[in-house]
């Protein structure tokens, strides 16, 4: 009595429900009942898509956030003044207006002074906030803040200031006095130099930098783009390339992102097995409902798209959930290492989609092409 | 019977062991080969960072300062100190001297170029271009062909070894167009009738140059066997506190670590030590900035290698859970015959360790063999995996293996031997 009772209500509920087809109800009733395979299956799925997202935002974007670390090498273009000129007073706004930003620029100017005692010293005038940024190698130990004030090579600081006396520099006749603020240590050239800030350079020797040091980031097609525009703004310049920055710096970004290549390669390819290993088990685990739909009367055509379509669910949605998890771990790496977060490369997903719903399409009609000749009795039986 | 239990196993469900072992297999090769090139990396990465130049640049102790502008030395030529030639080959005898990739030395003097009646002021420089240098019974060859690589030449390049009295030179590019000069010229330098062999490009200061065998300018000079500098090559590891740190302040223990590790100071303390009367510094530009660039690659190759390492791991369990779970009839049967839930659980723990043990021993000789392809593909050079790792790659087979059969045989133990036997859920 009870039971029938509550058959007439699971009918009645029934009648009421929201129609939907058998095929909709197949396949959720098929997630619902075994959920615990259906998550590992969509687990599998999820890590997949994830670590493939991850890698691929990680190869787009890895050359650009490489670039901005070969800028600590400094500049990658240098503006010479023709046969030693110096440049009109607007050259330095005229590379920063056509940089436009996407770079450091620094203008140094170069003469030979005498000590007190005659020696001679070469003496540099820059701007000292920018070669800050622009050669971050530079180890100094305080920077001049003050007129008047120099940068000394440590090479140069025991010519001319050995007890860190303030002392005088002449330049055709004209002297300055100074006081040492700090030392500069390079192991180049600059530890035989003393740095003086622009405005002090020139109101005593009158001489205008020569030299222009640009650290422009960009692709190599940009940065050629933007020497040919420094070439065009500024005639009395030289634009030379600094080569061998340019040329190891191609090869590093190109060689670390043949092993990231390599590595992705690797990594998708063990995910895609994974995935196709467990959905592959999940799928032939269910060759009862196979067989019941079989002796049901279902058509080959309807179970394999049955199948096709759980597989294609469960692709997609693992895609989405991977793709968003993916990109917050490459957002991760590169906060980690980078200390810049890799930006959301949105032309990845489609790729990521379709990768995914090809393996789980694979998985799942695999198994059943491997099915189809078995008469359902065979496996009802459970042999 | 516990033996034949796990031989009859193998022997009978060949498919399934297979499908296993193949995921063992995969999983273990992608680990090894990322473990290997991530350990190798930054070695290979250094190497292509060598292109942008010497990192350490070795002077004379008592040197006067150079008066330098745009490459042109303004200081009279026999001033200051030299180092002496006979000395630079005691560079490949000192403790990190397979970390160093080469050296050239440098002489600038300063010329006059006679040309149609009138005086040219010059600079010349003198270094080895590929010099072979022998050091006991070591024989290498050196110069700015490996230290200087973005240093291009049209034409031939000078040699310096079979001809002492060479007379070849190089000429900087600004400088030939200027005289309009080009390959195969005579030209008279300081009273000497010179060949131009090629014409040189670099970008920077020898475009205004001419370079020359060593030999040569330190017979113009009249000092045989002077050296002004020289630069040195080498595979450094990125500074950290213990590099900066100061080795005269530092105690025995910490002093030979500090010694024993590739950083550029500890190499430039040791060409200082090798070169007698000299100073030896790192270029901060190279050095610090390849030490930046390095620790950002090496960082992301060990995150990826995490990745891998995560993704095998997974895939190895997937496999071994999927293989397990087929097979609960068994175990249902095995529980029905009186099998202790330990008994069967050790069936599947022998049978896990020895798919991990095969698989992980194919796994690592496929992973090195893919190392090495990828050194090869990539780098253009080997990378070896030291054998120390194959104990540790195995272990960590068999504790993936068995990490991933966990949960299933615990599942499987758990189930009623009814349904297990009835094929039910």
């Amino acid at each position: 009595m009870s039971l029938s009772h509550s058959a007439r209500d699971v009918a009645a509920s029934r009648t009421q429900a929201p129609h939907t087809s058998m095929f909709v109800r197949m396949l959720v009733r098929a997630a619902v009942l075994r959920r615990g395979r259906a998550l590992s299956a969509l687990l599998a799925m999820v890590v997949a898509a994830a670590v493939t997202t991850a890698m691929l935002n990680l190869y787009v974007d890895v050359q650009a956030k490489l670039r901005r670390e070969f800028r600590n090498y400094g500049a990658n273009i240098i503006l010479v003044g023709r046969d030693g000129a110096s440049f009109p007073a607007n050259a330095l706004t005229q590379v920063e207006s056509v940089l436009g930003g996407r770079g450091v620029v620094a203008p140094f100017a170069l003469v030979v002074a005498r000590t007190s005692d005659g020696q001679p010293v070469v003496v540099a005038g820059t701007d000292f906030d920018r070669a800050r940024q622009l050669d971050r190698w530079w180890s100094v130990s305080d920077w001049p803040s003050a007129p008047q004030q120099a940068l000394v090579g440590v090479r140069a600081l025991s010519l001319v200031s050995p007890k860190n006396q303030p002392f005088d520099l002449s330049f055709q006749g004209h002297t300055i006095h100074l006081t040492s603020a700090g030392t500069v240590r390079t192991g180049a050239a600059e530890d035989s130099r003393v740095y003086l800030s622009l405005a002090d350079f020139i109101s005593w020797t009158g001489v205008r930098p020569s030299t222009i040091e640009v650290a422009a980031s960009g692709s190599p097609e940009e940065i050629s783009d933007i020497m040919r525009q420094l070439e065009q703004a500024i005639p009395a310049a030289d634009v030379r390339p600094v080569r061998q920055i340019m040329e190891g710096e191609a090869r590093v970004l190109g060689k670390t992102r043949a092993t990231l290549l390599a590595a992705a390669a690797l990594i998708i390819l063990t995910a895609a097995l994974c995935v196709l290993s467990t959905l592959m088990g999940w799928v032939f685990d269910r060759r009862r409902d196979f067989a019941i739909m079989k002796a049901l009367g279902a058509s080959d055509r309807l179970l394999n798209g049955f199948f096709a379509a759980e597989a294609a669910v469960l692709g997609a949605s693992g895609a989405v959930i991977g793709f968003v998890l993916g990109v917050g771990i490459a957002a991760w790496i590169g906060r980690v290492n980078f200390h810049a977060p890799v930006v959301p490369r949105f032309s990845v997903l489609p790729f990521v989609l379709a990768g995914s719903i090809v393996v789980t399409l694979l998985s799942a009609v695999l198994p059943i092409w491997l099915l189809r000749r078995v008469q359902p009795a065979v496996i009802l039986r459970g042999e | 019977m516990f033996a034949r239990l796990v031989y009859e196993s193998f022997r009978r469900q060949k498919r399934r062991k297979l499908l296993a072992g193949a995921a063992i297999t995969l999983g273990v090769t992608v680990a090894t080969a990322m473990i290997a090139v991530a350990t190798d990396i930054g070695d290979k990465i250094d190497r292509e960072l060598r292109t942008i130049g010497a990192n350490l640049l070795v002077t004379p102790e008592e040197d006067t300062l150079d008066v330098e502008i745009g490459g042109v030395n303004l200081k009279p030529p026999s001033d200051g100190a030299f180092l002496n030639e006979a000395d630079l080959p005691k560079i490949k005898g000192t403790f990190w001297h397979n970390n160093i990739t080469g050296f050239a030395p440098m002489l600038p003097v300063n010329v006059a170029l006679r040309r149609d009646g009138a005086t040219d002021n010059l600079t010349l420089l003198g270094t080895y271009f590929a010099k072979r240098v022998s050091f006991g019974k070591e024989e290498f060859t050196t110069g700015v062909r490996s230290t200087h690589p973005w240093w291009k030449v049209s034409g031939a390049w000078p040699d310096e070894n079979d001809n002492d009295n060479s007379r070849d030179v190089l000429l900087g590019e600004r400088l030939a167009a200027r005289l309009s000069a080009k390959t195969g010229d005579e030209l008279t330098v300081s009273g000497r009738q010179l060949h131009v062999s090629g014409i040189l490009s670099t970008g920077g200061a020898e475009d205004d140059q001419i370079v020359a065998p060593i030999a040569l300018a330190q017979e113009i000079l009249g000092k045989p066997g002077a050296v002004r500098r020289v630069y040195v090559s080498a595979i450094t590891k990125p500074e950290d506190a213990l590099a900066r740190r100061d080795p005269r302040s530092m105690s025995g223990p910490v002093y030979d670590r500090w010694y024993c590790s590739p950083y550029p100071q500890s190499i430039a303390f040791q060409l200082q030590e090798a070169i007698p009367h000299s100073h030896a510094e790192q270029i901060r530009q190279v050095a610090q900035s390849e030490g930046v660039v390095l620790t950002r690659i090496e960082g992301l190759i060990f995150l990826i290698t995490l990745a891998a390492l995560f993704a095998s791991a997974l895939a190895v369990s997937a496999a071994m859970a999927t293989a397990i779970f087929e097979r609960r009839a068994e175990v249902g049967l095995m529980k029905a015959l009186g099998a202790g839930k330990l008994a069967i659980a050790s069936v599947f723990f022998a049978e896990a360790t020895l798919l991990a043990l095969f698989g992980g021993l194919v796994g690592f000789a496929a992973g090195g063999l893919l190392a090495h392809q990828i050194g090869r593909s990539i780098f253009d050079s080997q990378i070896t995996i030291p054998p120390v790792l194959l104990p540790v790659i195995l272990s960590i087979a068999v504790v993936v293996t068995f990490a991933g059969s966990a949960a299933a045989i615990r599942k499987a133990v758990r189930l009623d031997p009814v349904f297990a036997l009835r094929g039910g859920l």
